[in-house]
């Protein structure tokens, strides 16, 4: 990257060559190499997931001979695009990049621990992907549910190289998580108390919260599940006076803020945007915040709506019922802020602005089903059919997915220096939009009509809207092999980018600093003085 | 860049220190859910008392059907048998119910076993007094033994609304290899088995080989 345009132009001795990366300190650097790991694994993630619609497009079993192979790619895709796209692409990459910079601090507060964050994330995905190559792979889903997962049921070294390989993972987002919370809570600039942190700030800083709550747990489940396979201990199993589900519970404990650390992160860039986009702050700022708290405090007592079908007792059912269905309300008044700032704004339809008005649309959608599913009756009927994987598609892969994107159309400029074809990137919006509604959708009508998720193949009846979802499933992929021709493009075409190519809507200290923002920035404390909340 | 000043590492402990504290919660959550299972009678989980206790039945307290299932684990030689299907019980009073097992191996076994009740809402309501399945079991070969249990159903199971038409209570038991013979047990697994295990699991059938060694 040239920066002799730069006001700090003499300090930009960033170190040449291999080094520099694999002993970064930079909080720029590592972001870009945590979005790399991300592209990297959402091409493998992403291949899985077009071999599973390849193979359900029509009843029958068509490509896939090895029935094990199938759930080796349904666990596969779900671990990688979960540890290895989402968490990696809005904590590590835009966390890492932005926080500083929107905070006005020089670097992370434990550059060194940030670059073994990221080494140990790679680590991981190596131990990831070789646990599908080595022995038979894991094919006990991404929950990893006992007995299935034990030794009796999924014997060879593949689990337990899986096993590892979120240990690494959840390692890498501790020290992560830690180095954000102490950046954010130490290092913000002059002037810039907790109720002015832009709202992207507010959203890492919670997220950093819940990872340091969630993760743990896993671990410690992980580890017992270890032994169990290895070592002769009975956590899990009756025989020595186990249970698994004690399994199911402590996994959800985690699994389901795990779902809000996902999201979360999501909200913030959200909000950055459409803010910038309408030329107003957000509405309700303080509300923004305090909303996306309670998320994160309710979503830790909920986690039992994943086992409505383990025979909870009544009561039990009642309450996690009503908490679930609690948490649509501080994530209502977001969407309720979000459709305020909006309104009476001056509204420009650029690229980013397109991809948060359709994330906001499909997260809707998302949401609305996840009600329907809170409920314990209704969910006995819909467990583990496809109305559950159209639900969890709605607002991860529709929801957090289309983030990225709106993160890495937002700042594409800030972090490259160069200026992506407004008409690309408004024709891979639309072509995204469209796809992932085609295949998405009529999954929705497969779950009500009682198709079973996790089995590759299925009765005639089902054979027309699965032919749909397969079709969407073909327009995602063109869309997103599209997107790598935007970046080819915008990378070949060197137009570059100024500091703030949004206007007077873009406010956050990011846009104070040039485009490609220099290798140290912030090196003199800016001091907001009194002014409104960043957003 | 920053140096990492004194309030960044005492931020940096105190966070180090509640990733210590969860782990530690994850771990002790195994003993907590064991309580928490018997406190509540979750997922059928029964009580286990000295005597009877608790509030008189009454005079005309209901009769409840308890019925008795039994099961082995594949890895264990046993028969084990209720001596009886069902006995009606008054609410509040002691009873008694008998098993039978016996060691059909060729080798002295310890076993233990499981247990609990369904509908699991009773389980609260379930207490045993004495049991075999408190302790280990050993049979020789060819031994066979009775297997006494003496339980009563409190009476607050007809004050309570949730298990108020509960008329029915069934009582399972599973018999497990103690975890000293499980050990050798695993060890003597031969590779054939999982591999046939693993067969049909990939393809939904036996293989042609494994069939024809059955």
């Amino acid at each position: 990257m040239a920066h002799a345009d730069t006001a700090h132009g003499d300090h930009n001795h960033a170190p040449k060559g291999i080094g520099r990366w694999l002993f970064s300190t930079n909080h720029k650097d590592i972001g870009t190499m945590y979005l790399m790991i991300s592209v990297i694994s959402a091409i493998i993630g992403g291949s899985m997931s077009w071999l599973i619609r390849l193979e359900l497009a029509e009843p029958g079993i068509q490509f896939i001979q090895d029935l094990h192979f199938y759930n080796v790619l349904v666990t596969a895709h779900a671990l990688l695009m979960v540890f290895f796209v989402v968490m990696p692409a809005l904590i590590g990459g835009f966390g890492n990049w932005m926080v500083p910079l929107m905070i006005g601090a020089p670097d992370m507060a434990f550059p060194r621990m940030n670059n073994i964050s990221f080494w140990l994330l790679a680590a991981a995905l190596v131990l990831m992907v070789m646990s599908t190559v080595i022995g038979e792979g894991v094919g006990t889903g991404w929950t990893l549910y006992p007995p299935l997962s034990t030794a009796d049921y999924s014997p060879g070294p593949s689990v337990d190289f899986g096993i590892l390989a979120l240990h690494l993972a959840g390692a890498s987002s501790i020290l992560g998580a830690i180095n954000l919370i102490t950046t954010i809570l130490n290092m913000r600039c002059t002037g810039m108390t907790l109720h002015k942190m832009p709202l992207f700030v507010w959203a890492m800083l919670i997220t950093a919260f819940l990872l340091l709550l969630a993760i743990p747990v896993l671990a410690g489940a992980l580890t017992m599940l270890l032994t169990d396979r290895n070592f002769g201990t009975t956590f899990f199993d009756p025989a020595g006076g186990g249970d698994p589900v004690l399994w199911q519970h402590l996994f959800w404990f985690f699994g389901h803020p795990e779902v809000y650390i996902m999201i979360l992160p999501a909200f913030g860039i959200i909000s950055q945007v459409v803010s910038t986009f309408s030329r107003k702050p957000v509405f309700g700022y303080l509300g923004m915040a305090y909303a996306m708290i309670s998320i994160g405090v309710i979503g830790f007592g909920v986690w039992a709506h994943h086992m409505f079908s383990t025979g909870l007792g009544v009561d039990a059912k009642a309450y996690f019922v009503v908490a679930t269905m609690v948490i649509a309300v501080p994530t209502g008044l977001k969407i309720f802020s979000w459709i305020a700032t909006m309104w009476g704004g001056s509204i420009r339809f650029d690229t980013p602005m397109l991809w948060a008005m359709g994330f906001i649309a499909l997260f809707v959608v998302g949401g609305v089903t996840g009600v329907v599913l809170a409920n314990a009756g209704v969910d006995t009927a819909f467990h583990d059919t496809y109305y559950v994987v159209a639900h969890f598609h709605y607002v991860l892969s529709l929801g957090a997915v289309f983030a990225i994107f709106v993160g890495i159309y937002y700042w594409f400029g800030k972090m490259t220096g160069y200026k992506y074809s407004e008409k690309q990137g408004k024709t891979h919006f639309w072509l995204t939009f469209v796809g992932v509604n085609i295949l998405f959708f009529p999954q929705h009508f497969l779950g009500l009509a009682g198709m079973p998720r996790r089995i590759p193949d299925y009765p005639d009846a089902f054979a027309d809207w699965n032919m749909v979802s397969s079709i969407g499933a073909g327009i995602t992929m063109i869309s997103t092999f599209y997107f790598f021709y935007v970046m080819y493009c915008a990378f070949k075409a060197k137009v570059p980018c100024e500091a703030n190519p949004w206007g007077d809507g873009a406010d956050t200290l990011e846009w104070a600093v040039a485009s490609p923002a220099p290798f140290h920035t912030h090196e003199v404390v800016p001091d907001i003085g009194t002014a409104l909340p960043a957003e | 860049m920053s140096k990492p000043n004194g309030k960044n590492r005492n931020t940096a402990i105190i966070l180090f220190a509640f990733v210590g504290g969860m782990v530690g919660l994850a771990f002790a959550s195994v003993p907590l859910y064991r309580v928490f299972c018997q406190v509540t009678g979750y997922g059928g989980a029964t009580g286990k008392v000295a005597a009877v206790s608790g509030p008189a039945a009454p005079a005309n307290a209901p009769m409840i059907t308890v019925q008795f299932d039994t099961n082995v684990d594949s890895a264990l030689p046993w028969n084990f048998k209720p001596d009886q299907r069902e006995i009606k019980v008054r609410v509040g009073e002691e009873s008694l119910a008998t098993f039978s097992a016996v060691n059909k191996g060729n080798r002295t076994i310890i076993g233990n076993a499981t247990f609990n009740v369904t509908p699991y809402k009773a389980g609260q309501y379930f207490n045993k007094i004495e049991c075999f399945c408190f302790t280990e079991q050993t049979l020789t070969p060819n031994q066979t033994a009775s297997m006494p249990v003496t339980f009563f159903v409190d009476p607050e199971i007809l004050t309570d609304p949730n298990t108020v038409d509960v008329k029915t209570i069934t009582l399972s038991y599973t018999f497990y290899p103690a975890a000293a013979d499980k050990k050798q047990q695993t060890s003597s697994d031969n590779a054939a088995t999982k591999n046939a295990k693993l067969e049909i699991r990939k393809t939904g059938k036996p293989s042609p080989e494994t069939k024809s060694k059955s």
